[in-house]
């Protein structure tokens, strides 16, 4: 049986977009606000994870598999990018003890 | 910085994103992907090689000079667009001969795929020139 020919499948997309951008909210509040760098990383890194979840969502919502080859790409990079500010932290602390 | 995690996480990682970038490469021109896409993908996957371990140790993985990588990009883009013109066509033009391979089924090569190699090459030769660059200051 097909996914989407299931009665309840717009209201439950509807609803896990609804809090997906719930999510996204909370998130940003977090990135806005964060007292000391490394919050606004982790909460950077959360929002790109949300964006995976959102993409693959869109995916399922309009039956493209594209989507989701473009929700394995930002993952990857995602993660480079994390790995590439917990190095930049680590050396500006470094050179903070010096 | 020598993390243990890092380094295990990159022995999982790197193989995936350059079979990804592969993937990408070959998808391209009747999909989503391509030569710069999948450049890029590979150019992510040095860059955080040399995260976990240092620019030196790219050096020795890739063995070849970033600059060679990129001339050669160049070169070939230039080779595949040169090919059409020995043909009395236009420069760029796509040049395609189909490859029948026993249990395989026919494969369709052509001028755009060597054009894309080109691009991908100079794509990873002009990463990793800005990366070692910038990571050994």
């Amino acid at each position: 049986m097909n996914v989407t020919t299931t009665p309840w499948f717009d209201v439950v997309i509807n609803l896990v977009f609804l809090t997906m951008g719930i999510n996204f909210f909370i998130t940003f509040i977090r990135l806005a606000k964060g007292p000391s760098v490394a919050d606004r990383v982790v909460a950077l890194d959360l929002i790109a994870a949300l964006a995976v979840g959102v993409i693959a969502l869109y995916a399922v919502a309009t039956e493209t598999s594209l989507y989701i080859d473009c929700a394995l790409a930002l993952a990857l990079v995602a993660f480079l990018s994390t790995v590439a500010f917990a190095q930049y932290l680590m050396r500006r602390r470094g050179d903070q003890h010096e | 910085m020598s993390s243990l995690i890092l380094r295990t996480t990159l022995r999982l990682i790197l193989p995936i994103l350059l079979l990804y970038s592969v993937f990408l490469f070959f998808r391209g021109h009747n999909h989503v992907g391509g030569g710069f896409t999948g450049g890029l993908v590979a150019g992510a996957g040095f860059a955080l090689y040399a995260l976990a371990y240092r620019v030196s140790d790219l050096k020795q993985l890739i063995k070849i000079e970033p600059q060679t990588l990129l001339s050669v990009g160049l070169l070939i883009s230039l080779v595949a667009g040169l090919i059409p013109v020995l043909g009395n066509k236009n420069f760029l033009s796509g040049e395609w001969i189909t490859i029948s391979m026993p249990r395989f089924g026919d494969i369709a090569l052509g001028t755009p795929l060597l054009f894309e190699l080109g691009v991908y090459l100079v794509v990873v030769g002009a990463t990793l020139t800005i990366l070692m660059n910038l990571m050994e200051e």
